[in-house]
């Protein structure tokens, strides 16, 4: 699988380098700036980018600027955000395109080598993985009078996994229960939300987040 | 870059703006009489309690009639005549009556209410008709208008005594700036020591003694490793919540009017933000409305039980004015020790100001007004 990387602290690039190379990556281009990535990524087609929010010369959002017009400019690239911090706003802006292979993480869960390296294959594969944090968020603006709120505890903590873009089966590996349990949690959880079943696991996961954000 | 808003000095007028001046003052008359009206019928009034608010609403008018006579008399004079009057305080109609009427600077514009509408008049009037005759008019006219603009501006401007205040006023806001700033300080401080920088030790702690099982107890080893990990995602995410109390990066990234929204999105409940901005506030500035706004966002969330929340913010004629309003149970009060009175003595460092409208059971509407000069972003 071959890599763009953005991150201006040499640290972190040396280091998520590191972790890439040893899972079978290649890294075609490691830059520090916003500019220089949009221009490696046109150059090099990669199968992913991964991007810092964080990035020269402006030090503000450059990065996700970056990545979202390298979107509009090659529909469906795999973009991986890492960040400090995650910001719903981001995270919105990141999902607005409607389509999936997209990826939006705190840089902590990097430490936690094969989640990080799960979300990469799986953005990279069209798929969502979307920050713990970010769905936290989410899930806690429906209370009271909400759907949500007559979900079982175990329903709910279904819901989170996928709406962080899991699959059933890593759900069923991080709960400890069966796939088969993990797909009965899901048909009941959208028989109370009012969604549509679909097999396909990113259809899913991109219609649970509609839901979560339309509140 | 400082944004320090400075006013041109005015030029004085020419003959026909003279003229035009003229005629205006004397038709303000009318308007002056009127305001003698209001107060008499206020002041009788004052015997039940309609009166009150009334004589609230003539010192607003007044005030608003002695701003316009300060320009006129600051264009015939080709200087800049200042506002005395003291800064409102905290708290309801009570409090901002007890200050407006204790305030010198009411008084003299009452004084000079009577003067306008007598002997000021007379000059007025008298310039005006000698205007057409020359020469009485080419030199008498100015002079006669001149001689009122003077006795206006004796008693309009701002005296030693109403700067001493306006002093007093400032030595008070900078006090209790600077105590907060130490306070903040004092807080991150502890909470430096007592958070991240306690979980890097345990950190290390837990990797050296990894490192020195490895050999003998993979196992344990192993499991040293996993704790010090999940120390450092402790710390991380405690730093995390510290920069966001010391400048939100989101602040930083999209400004007031961004990270505002980026505030409403992450409220536990539905937040409509209608912010519009042509430019940002000065970096001080913002991160105050910013902080006052989360303030007052949060107190909606924990006390209002409001179904609708909402933000507007806005900048018009040198003042940005922000308001955050909910239909919860209302009876917000700004009292001394409360925390609205923190965001005012916070907003007070910048000379802005806080208002509550919160009757029982009508919701709450808190407004805040700082008066600053927008810059045009020139990042992307």
């Amino acid at each position: 699988m071959r890599v763009v990387l953005a991150e201006d602290l040499a640290l972190l690039r040396d280091g998520i380098v590191r972790i890439l190379t040893a899972h079978d990556m290649q890294v075609v281009e490691a830059v520090d700036n916003g500019p220089s990535l949009l221009k490696a990524i046109t150059e090099h087609r990669p199968d992913i980018a991964v991007v810092d929010v964080r990035l020269p010369p402006t030090f503000t959002d450059e990065g996700l600027r970056a990545a979202l017009s390298a979107r509009e400019r090659l529909p469906g690239l795999p973009v991986l955000v890492v960040s400090q911090y995650v910001e719903q706003l981001y995270a919105r802006e990141l999902l607005s395109q409607g389509t999936g292979g997209v990826g939006y993480l705190l840089k902590d869960r990097i430490s936690d080598v094969a989640q990080f390296i799960d979300a990469v294959h799986r953005v990279a594969g069209g798929g969502t993985a979307m920050d713990p944090e970010v769905i936290g968020q989410l899930l806690s603006r429906h209370r009271d009078h909400s759907p949500i709120a007559s979900l079982t505890p175990r329903e709910h903590e279904v819901l989170a996994h996928m709406a962080e873009g899991r699959s059933n089966a890593a759900i069923a590996a991080a709960m400890f229960i069966t796939e088969k349990a993990v797909g009965k949690h899901t048909n009941a959880i959208f028989g109370k939300l009012g969604l549509e079943q679909s097999e396909d696991d990113n259809r899913r996961v991109l219609a649970v987040l509609a839901y979560l954000r339309s509140a | 870059m400082t944004d320090t808003a400075r006013l041109p000095e005015p030029r004085p007028a020419d003959r026909w703006a003279l003229f035009g001046i003229a005629l205006a003052l004397v038709a303000l008359w009318i308007v002056g009489l009127l305001l003698i009206v209001f107060l008499v019928v206020a002041v009788s009034l004052l015997v039940i309690w309609i009166g009150l608010p009334l004589l609230l609403a003539f010192l607003a008018c007044l005030r608003w009639f002695a701003r316009l006579h300060r320009r006129l008399a600051g264009r015939v004079l080709g200087i800049t005549v200042l506002d005395p009057y003291l800064p409102d305080p905290a708290g309801g109609l009570f409090a901002r009556l007890r200050v407006r009427l204790t305030d010198r600077g009411s008084w003299r514009d009452l004084a000079w209410l009577l003067e306008v509408q007598t002997i000021g008049f007379a000059l007025q009037l008298a310039a005006l008709i000698a205007f057409p005759f020359l020469p009485v008019g080419w030199w008498g006219s100015p002079l006669l208008l001149r001689l009122d603009a003077g006795i206006s501006r004796l008693l309009l401007a701002p005296q030693d005594e109403q700067l001493q205040q306006r002093i007093e006023a400032l030595e008070s806001s900078r006090q209790d700036t600077v105590d907060h700033s130490a306070a903040e300080l004092r807080r991150i401080e502890r909470d430096l020591h007592d958070g991240a920088q306690a979980q890097l030790v345990a950190l290390g702690m837990n990797l050296g003694l990894a490192q020195e099982l490895v050999t003998r107890d993979p196992v344990a080893a192993a499991e040293l490793i996993a704790e010090a990990r999940q120390s450092s995602s402790t710390a991380l995410s405690e730093l995390r919540s510290l920069v966001r109390g010391i400048h939100p990066p989101v602040l930083a990234d999209r400004g007031l009017s961004g990270a505002v929204q980026a505030l409403a999105l992450a409220h536990p409940r539905p937040v409509e933000a209608d912010i519009r901005l042509d430019g940002r506030p000065p970096a001080p500035v913002e991160s105050a409305v910013y902080f006052a706004v989360a303030e007052l966002l949060t107190n909606s969330a924990k006390h209002a039980a409001a179904q609708q929340t909402w933000v507007w913010i806005r900048h018009d004629a040198g003042m940005l004015t922000a308001m955050v309003g909910d239909d919860g149970v209302g009876g917000a009060q700004l009292t001394a020790e409360g925390g609205l009175a923190g965001v005012q003595r916070r907003l007070a460092a910048f000379d802005g100001t806080l208002s509550v409208a919160s009757p029982l059971g009508g919701g709450t509407i808190v407004t805040i007004k700082v008066p600053c000069v927008l810059r045009v972003s020139t990042a992307a």
